[in-house]
């Protein structure tokens, strides 16, 4: 039976973990590899890499450590932030990411997500969807770290980037995202029912709850921050918590 | 020493290091011409379409090359879509034939959601107690793929999804093939990985 998957998140600059991450034991919990390894160690389904580095130029450091990680962890994971060309996708995966994740220059240049997807396969191309309500009830996208508004639908996009080949989607509320008062589920049950591609939920978890909450309304992994960098949730506790509640998880 | 195949069909890097770690002496091979006379196993990775995948296989000279291998009884693995290759043929955009070592179509999984990706676990039919003895029934496997194979004289494992069982490993005497990836499959996968790996190289 295909489980949910308990997706940590962590961002990186000038590659170093920041928003720290807070638990004992770590000699280094800056460290993106030694985070990885960590985190693969609590069972963590998968892990994304946000880089928050101002330049791409502060970026070029993105590829060393996303070979460090690499060659310390055997569970799939995923490199976003700023990524806007087919050949800088391309050489995260080389260095040895298993997906990519695009957003802003997703945006500007559509034909990028089927560019990635041709060449690296659509299993390897995730589109990050940044999604905030508005006044006349549906949810618009922004881009470049949630600033810019673009007009645009959110269930259109999701429909056109999956019809441009991305193997998965990544939303995230940004009405939720840092209140910790759970995911939004409804924006994500209208676009789980009009994609066929794999949904992972983000913004707004803040307690085991709100997790159940997402996979009972269908989001196929759910991806969290702060809960289990603060140790406010453990992730071996919260898989016996939703195997509790009949949600298949991998123990 | 085991020879990754690379056909420039996705990327072979996490393949070797997972190799690395078990401590198997390998290394990636660009052209058949460059197969030296130590390496003993070949690894056939690979994702995308199978169209493509087969096509690049031909025109690089390794279907010809892993052809022969296949007939002197040398030992190959093929993972996710390199398991799919050495199949008969795949439905996957039209019909495409396999290098054909293995007897079964490969067809599209057709349930609701596609791909098929993530956690999944796998149930031993019972032919292959070695390698079943290395990881239990219901060990969790990472998957990525929209088609698979559904029968196969060869199957060893079979994997359920949305009320189907699909083959996950198959073991034919000098072959064998993961649909998910060892790789990324944490513990449970290296240690799959090594013991397939020695079984087939007769350690």
């Amino acid at each position: 039976m295909l489980t949910k998957r308990i997706i940590p998140c962590l961002d990186v600059k000038n590659g170093r973990v920041v928003k720290g991450v807070r638990f004992k034991n770590l000699r280094d919990a800056g460290n993106p590899a030694q985070l990885a390894e960590f985190y693969m160690n609590e069972n963590a389904d998968e892990l994304v890499f946000l880089d928050i580095s101002a330049s791409w130029e502060k970026r070029r450091t993105m590829l060393k450590w996303v070979q460090d990680v690499a060659d310390r962890i055997f569970i799939p994971f995923t490199v976003g932030g700023g990524i806007s060309s087919l050949e800088q996708a391309r050489e995260i995966i080389s260095f040895g990411a298993d997906k990519i994740s695009l957003n802003t220059a997703a945006v500007n240049d559509p034909g990028l997500v089927k560019k990635c997807a041709d060449l690296l396969g659509s299993q390897a191309v995730v589109v990050a969807i940044d999604v905030k309500l508005t006044i006349q009830g549906n949810w618009e996208v922004y881009v470049e770290g949630g600033k810019t508004p673009t007009g645009k639908d959110a269930i259109q996009w999701a429909k056109e980037v999956e019809r441009l080949g991305c193997g998965e989607i990544l939303l995230t509320s940004m009405d939720k995202d840092g209140t910790k008062s759970g995911y939004d589920n409804e924006i994500i049950r209208k676009i789980m029912s009009s994609i066929k591609v794999p949904l992972i939920a983000s913004g707004g978890a803040g307690e085991m709850e709100h997790i159940l909450d997402t996979f009972n309304a269908g989001s196929d992994a759910a991806l969290a921050a702060s809960i289990f960098h603060f140790g406010d949730i453990r992730i071996k506790e919260l898989k016996t918590y939703l195997q509790k509640h009949n949600i298949p998880v991998r123990r | 020493m085991i020879g990754i195949v690379d056909y420039q069909v996705g990327n072979v890097g996490n393949v070797l290091r997972a190799l690395k770690v078990l401590d198997f002496d390998a290394g990636v091979i660009g052209n058949p011409l460059l197969v030296t006379k130590d390496t003993d196993t070949l690894i056939l990775p690979g994702v995308g379409a199978f169209g493509p995948a087969m096509e690049s296989l031909e025109k690089s000279g390794w279907a010809t090359f892993l052809n022969a291998w296949n007939k002197k009884g040398l030992p190959i693995l093929g993972i996710c879509l390199g398991m799919q290759l050495m199949c008969d043929k795949s439905l996957e955009n039209g019909v495409h034939k396999g290098l054909g070592f293995i007897q079964g179509t490969v067809t599209s999984l057709g349930t609701q959601k596609l791909p098929h990706m993530g956690w999944n676990n796998i149930t031993w039919n019972g032919r292959t107690p070695l390698l079943a003895s290395s990881v239990p029934d219901g060990t969790f496997f990472f998957f990525v793929h929209s088609f698979a194979l559904f029968e196969s004289p060869d199957t060893a494992a079979t994997t359920r999804l949305e009320n189907k069982d699909f083959v996950s490993i198959i073991v034919k005497d000098n072959l064998a093939g993961f649909q998910f990836h060892p790789e990324r499959s944490g513990l449970h996968g290296l240690r799959l990985l090594g013991t397939t790996l020695s079984y087939l190289m007769g350690i």
